[in-house]
């Protein structure tokens, strides 16, 4: 009840908030924003979330999608458009790639591989000229057929990235749903019992990194579509990896409004703070965001969500532990 | 050809040596407590910072910057422990993430804000002229960071291994319940991991502030670096960070030399994924 209640409320919030802005165009773009930073953190929330495979290096997928989305632009001429399913496509082949070894690493090991697999490709980014080297690409100006998806009004961005969080969320709830959700939920729990019982651990581990990869591409095309630029920082920069998984951690990672639900919290404040600091240097923002990460850790480890749905503290800390340290 | 490779072994030798003495700062709060402490490299950057106010405050060298800065390190690390790390150690492992980048945000941007982002140097000349032997050319902040650099690592690894405290400090790695029923406090032996492991990196930021530029984010670069000793030499061996740390100095500075500056990165983060991958419990870690 009380859950339907929250999701409701939050369903409600999300398709009224373009008639709430009354055309204001800040707004608008915050709007976009929150939703962006939305289908990010759902993306990451299937591996990192219901998996339990926390990845740091999720940038490696997110600038994939958006170099895609520009270099078919750049290169070829073809609207931006074009290059998300070559994105969609690069991301899960790269996460194919990098998963089958990495995902046999549990706890810390698999975090960590994945901030130095993302670092090396940052790096080999900005010294790759044919994607603009450190200055990154740019987009179309101006459009030049609707299929450009350049609005000077961030209201169409919004509409369109409803749309394909809708997408993000019907995939994930079909998964939370199905026999491949309790595999997952499973090997986060315990990966040897789930072993012991016959789950094709490795198997699950690599479909839900292969998904999350894709997703979490798509949101980075979307992102190149609004922005119209990348450069290596802004698509592969380790604080676009750490977004991702804050956004759902402070939401609530494993659950499926949760990363939403974080974004709503997250980017007003993130916007708000940039404002008002804004002239004294962009450096205070990260301030504030550091410290409310730290709060959240130490206070609502579990996340927003999971506190609102129980209606409770914070489950008793239980001594989790990475029972195997090493590489099964 | 061979002096100038000479040239490269040696001053890798020497920027390994600082590199083993932060990383195992690192590796011991792995090694006790299961946490990695995503804020480590940030931990360097202020202890870079510190020598940096040490020499503008009253023109301070190494020798009043390096006790300043380990102590005040090791305050920070002790405050974290208590503040932080002590509570989300038991939570989930997300949180544990979360919590120590979220320190790191906290910290690298406090930096940003008060600093700015621009770079800042010690001057070149803070220790003298540099050294000659034969046809290698020593500077002489180099020559002062990989001695101590050294040094301090091995006093580190005598401490955990042959004083009462370091036993101690093992026992509660090994079983805090059990430690505890031995009249061992486990909280206060975590709270010294931190001094000491904070207390390292205040040591050895102070050091490479002499010879490096200090800017707020260096903390990430030098993080990686130490994920990569922590993981070449196996996670919780102060001696497998020693090793680790001078065999990384020498791969950057020949990959750097050899293949190209803005490919030494690459190579160690090559590295370092596929020690992970090959041999996760790194060269000198338990299987």
């Amino acid at each position: 009840m009380r859950r339907r209640f929250t999701y409701g409320a939050v369903g409600a919030l999300v398709l009224a908030y373009p008639l709430l802005t009354a055309g204001i165009p800040v707004y608008q773009r915050l709007g976009a924003l929150v939703l962006l930073a939305a289908i990010g953190a759902s993306a990451w929330n299937l591996i990192g979330g219901y998996a339990g495979q926390v990845s740091v290096g999720h940038a490696v997928f997110f600038g994939a999608g958006a170099y895609a989305a520009l270099a078919v632009y750049h290169h070829f001429g073809l609207p931006p458009l074009a290059g998300i399913p070559v994105g969609a496509l690069i991301a899960v082949l790269i996460a194919a790639l990098i998963g089958t070894p990495t995902l046999r690493l549990s706890g810390h090991y698999f975090s960590m591989a994945t901030i130095a697999v993302a670092e090396l490709v940052r790096v080999l980014i900005t010294n790759w000229e044919w994607v603009g080297g450190a200055q990154g690409i740019s987009g179309p100006a101006v459009s030049r057929t609707p299929l450009d998806l350049t609005f000077t009004s961030a209201l169409p961005y919004y509409y369109l990235f409803l749309a394909v969080l809708a997408g993000v969320l019907w995939i994930t709830w079909r998964i939370e749903t199905s026999r491949m959700g309790f595999y997952l939920r499973a090997i986060k729990d315990s990966e040897r019992a789930a072993r012991s019982l016959g789950v094709a651990a490795g198997r699950y581990k690599l479909y839900a990194y292969m998904l999350s990869a894709g997703l979490t591409a798509v949101a980075g095309s979307l992102y190149a579509l609004m922005f119209g630029f990348i450069d290596p920082d802004s698509g592969f920069g380790i604080l676009i990896s750490v977004k991702m998984l804050i956004v759902a951690a402070l939401g609530g990672s494993g659950l499926l409004l949760g990363p939403l639900i974080g974004a709503m919290i997250l980017v007003p404040l993130e916007e708000i703070s940039n404002s008002l600091l804004g002239g004294k240097g962009a450096g205070l923002t990260f301030v504030v965001y550091g410290a409310i990460i730290v709060v959240i850790a130490r206070f609502l480890p579990s996340g927003i969500l999971a506190v609102l749905l129980r209606g409770a503290a914070p489950p008793k800390s239980k001594p989790v532990r990475a029972e195997e340290p090493h590489a099964a | 050809m061979s002096a100038i490779l000479l040239q490269v072994i040696v001053s890798g030798l020497l920027i390994g040596a600082v590199y083993a003495l932060f990383s195992s700062g690192l590796t011991l709060i792995w090694g006790m407590m299961n946490v990695i402490n995503f804020a480590h490299g940030d931990f360097v950057m202020l202890a870079m910072y510190t020598a940096f106010m040490v020499w503008t405050a009253f023109g301070g060298g190494p020798a009043a910057a390096v006790p300043v800065a380990a102590i005040i390190l090791a305050t920070v690390g002790v405050l974290s422990y208590f503040l932080l790390v002590r509570h989300i150690m038991r939570g989930p492992m997300l949180a544990q993430i979360l919590g120590t980048f979220g320190l790191a945000l906290l910290l690298r941007y406090s930096a940003f804000w008060y600093f700015g982002a621009n770079f800042k140097t010690l001057p070149d000349n803070i220790l003298g002229a540099p050294f000659v032997i034969g046809s290698i050319r020593i500077d002489a902040p180099r020559l002062l960071a990989g001695a101590v650099g050294l040094i301090v690592t091995l006093m580190l690894h005598l401490l955990l291994t042959r004083s009462a405290l370091g036993s101690r400090m093992l026992a509660v790695s090994e079983d805090a319940t059990a430690a505890q029923l031995m009249g061992i406090r486990p909280e206060r032996m975590q709270a010294v991991a931190w001094a000491l492991a904070a207390g390292a990196t205040g040591i050895a930021g102070a050091l490479i502030a002499t010879f490096f530029y200090t800017s707020p984010t260096v903390g990430e670069t030098l993080a990686i670096v130490a994920f990569v000793t922590v993981a070449f030499g196996g996670f919780g061996s102060v001696p497998g960070a020693l090793v680790a740390g001078l065999l990384i100095g020498v791969i950057e500075g020949l990959s750097a030399f050899l293949i190209g500056p803005v490919y030494k990165d690459v190579v160690v983060y090559l590295l370092f994924v596929l020690v992970l991958w090959i041999r996760p419990q790194g060269l000198m870690g338990k299987a």
